[in-house]
């Protein structure tokens, strides 16, 4: 339990002294429970203080975590256990105590396995689109709603920008069928005029463009708030330097914006290239069907179609596995390359 | 951490002549070429159009009367005589209202009990506790690695929860993110009053709910709203856990009925009398204007709950 050495919060510092004898006298009166003294000493303590007192002081608290601490148990770490099936043949009517154990095989197998290495591709790709012509995009945003100068329209705009992003997935491929598919707004219109309706959405070779769109439709605008917030607290006084020195427009972007975005820009893509191989899964399984899985396939929904609806849970779970563990790799990777360039990453920041 | 608007950035008292055109802008500013507000503005216009268009036709085209529907083939942006009929008849089968029903449920409890362990935990870790690092650690954990598909799955099917609605309500009921910003809004709150209330003899209960969640009432709400959209909007867990009909949630109805295209009035147990394509939307509509309205509270709140929790992270 390394929690002892924590350090009292700055605001109980003030009347550490006083209380110092009272807090050595807690553990003694300790033993009745709504004792005044034991509750004065729990608000300046220094962390000099027995584990059963210290028990016995944060009984409320620790109760207070329960809940939380059970749900994780449950849909988190439990779970995480369960990924042994990976190294098994798991068969549901055994369980997993009884099942047999392959070792390596299921992992040997899969990447023998011809559809999960072109699942495996299909992700890098499609990762490899999003973040060159989806991670610019909100910045773009910001840069241009941040210029704008009547509050107004700004306002506007946001309000436009950032609603989709609370619509869900099935609600969006909907809209974009109504709006692009065959029988949607776009081709109908097309036909009127007598030209070909254009396959937007079941077309395979397209597929990437179609899947960036949309997620720029759905998020971009939402994405735009934290380089918002960024870019205001960016020191004006730069830019009236930096034009006073006869910098004009895109020297000062160059100059003073972008440098001032730069923590955050590297932070955002330590993120998203921690999520890299979950490329979107609700948005590919929704439109699996539409454009077939040559195009559409992707670590998740070879998961899903592998283990739950082919029965295959162990081949499932070591291709669910092997995501899950690259995809913390890369954002530790990540992580450190951040160090490397001076940048503070995700976790180097304190918990407490 | 509110966005500042730029007249901020304009000292006052010291307006040069040249600035007449406009007040706000700032001193160092130059007027922009009409060639760069052209594409600024057409950016921006683009944007939205895209986003209002798609909601608008299908809005109006749940409303529009067959005769419009037939002449325009299939889509009207503006419904010349508004009916009710594609309403009328998605509501008048079970399919809907049961749908909608378990939508309802599901995000109700699903919220209550998520502000619930959230509020709870957050309070909890929010000063130097016994178990307190080791807790949060192992939340944090959670943003790095995911346990998968199946195992989550297998752990749902062992607990009995197959075609339970709790299997949509319980694996939602925290999150990493909204915990974090819940406690860095705790962790702000003056000490001196949870210090003189415990003096005054409060328990760590007491001071939580006479004292804490009274001053949070802002970030309790939004981030009871983002569990709350996500419930209603969540449609991959019903996909994995639930056969029965009866219990598809909305999300999950209009997956298979909209998105998949099989004839929505077979699918919906209704004899179809509007043309088919307004009912769809009106299935659209109706898990759309749940999130339009609460989205105006959302607005109001979120841009806070969001920097708190990226800023403190």
């Amino acid at each position: 339990m390394n929690s002892t050495t924590q350090s009292a919060p700055p605001g109980q510092r003030t009347s550490g002294g006083a209380a110092t004898s009272v807090a050595d006298d807690a553990p003694q009166d300790g033993r009745r429970p709504a004792d005044r003294m034991k509750r004065r000493a729990r608000v300046s303590t220094p962390a000099r203080q027995s584990f059963r007192s210290r028990l016995r002081r944060d009984k409320q608290m620790l109760l207070m975590m329960v809940p939380g601490v059970a749900f994780l148990l449950l849909f988190f770490y439990i779970p995480i256990l369960g990924n042994v099936i990976a190294f098994q043949d798991y068969q549901p009517f055994l369980g997993i105590g009884d099942s047999l154990f392959v070792g390596w095989q299921n992992f040997v197998d899969l990447f023998a396995n011809p559809d999960f290495l072109h699942a495996f591709w299909n992700t890098l790709y499609l990762a490899a689109w999003q973040l060159i012509f989806l991670f610019p995009v909100p910045l773009v945003l910001a840069l241009i709603v941040d210029s704008l100068i009547s509050p107004r329209i700004r306002k506007v705009f946001q309000s436009i920008a950032y609603l989709p992003h609370f619509l869900s997935w099935v609600l969006v491929i909907a809209l974009f069928q109504q709006m692009l598919g065959g029988a949607g707004f776009i081709n109908n219109t097309l036909r009127d005029v007598g030209l070909d309706p254009i396959p937007f959405m079941t077309n395979p070779e397209t597929f990437p463009v179609l899947v960036v769109v949309q997620m720029i439709w759905k998020d971009a605008g939402w994405a735009m708030i934290i380089f918002l917030a960024a870019l205001a607290s960016i020191d004006a006084s730069l830019y009236e330097a930096a034009a006073a020195d006869g910098a004009g427009r895109w020297r000062r972007m160059w100059h003073v914006t972008l440098p001032g975005l730069r923590s955050i820009i590297v932070l955002l893509l330590i993120l998203r290239i921690g999520d890299i191989l979950s490329v979107g899964f609700e948005q590919y399984i929704l439109q699996r069907d539409a454009v077939g899985a040559g195009a559409a396939e992707v670590l998740d929904t070879f998961t899903y179609y592998t283990g739950v609806v082919g029965g295959g849970w162990s081949s499932g779970a070591a291709a669910g596995l092997a995501k899950g563990i690259v995809s913390a790799l890369l954002i530790y990777g990540a992580n450190k390359l951040a160090h490397r360039f001076g940048e503070e990453g995700i976790f180097a920041r304190k918990v407490g | 951490m509110a966005i500042t608007l730029s007249p901020g950035r304009l000292p006052l008292g010291r307006k040069p002549k040249e600035l007449t055109y406009n007040p706000q802008r700032p001193v160092w500013k130059e007027r922009p070429s009409p060639l760069y507000q052209t594409i600024k503005a057409l950016i921006l216009v683009l944007f939205s159009v895209s986003i209002i268009l798609p909601i608008l036709l299908v809005v109006s085209t749940s409303l529009a009367d067959k005769e419009q529907l037939a002449r325009a083939g299939g889509f009207v942006l503006w419904p010349e005589r508004p009916t009710l009929e594609a309403y009328q008849t998605i509501f008048s089968g079970p399919m809907v209202l049961t749908s909608l029903g378990v939508s309802a449920f599901v995000t109700i409890v699903g919220t209550v009990l998520a502000l619930f362990v959230t509020i709870t935990m957050a309070y909890a870790t929010s000063r130097p506790v016994l178990f307190g690092r080791p807790v949060i650690l192992a939340v944090l954990f959670t943003l790095l690695f995911a346990p998968g598909l199946i195992p989550s799955f297998l752990m749902i099917k062992e607990l009995g929860l197959l075609d339970s609605l709790w299997s949509l309500i319980l694996p939602g009921i925290f999150g990493a993110f909204n915990f974090v910003v819940m406690r860095s809004f705790f962790m702000n709150i003056p000490q001196e009053l949870i210090e003189s209330a415990r003096i005054d003899g409060a328990s760590d209960w007491t001071i939580l709910c006479r004292i804490v969640m009274p001053l949070s009432k802002a970030v309790i709400a939004v981030v009871g709203l983002f569990y709350a959209v996500g419930f209603w909007n969540s449609f991959f867990n019903a996909l994995l856990y639930i056969n029965d009909h009866s219990k598809w949630p909305i999300q999950l109805l209009l997956r298979n009925f909209v998105v998949q295209g099989s004839g929505a009035a077979d699918g919906l147990g209704i004899s179809s009398v509007p043309p088919g394509q307004a009912i769809q939307m009106a299935v659209v509509v109706v898990a759309l204007v749940p999130i339009l309205m609460v989205y105006p509270f959302l607005q109001k709140h979120f841009t806070k709950g969001v920097l708190t929790g990226a800023v403190k992270g």
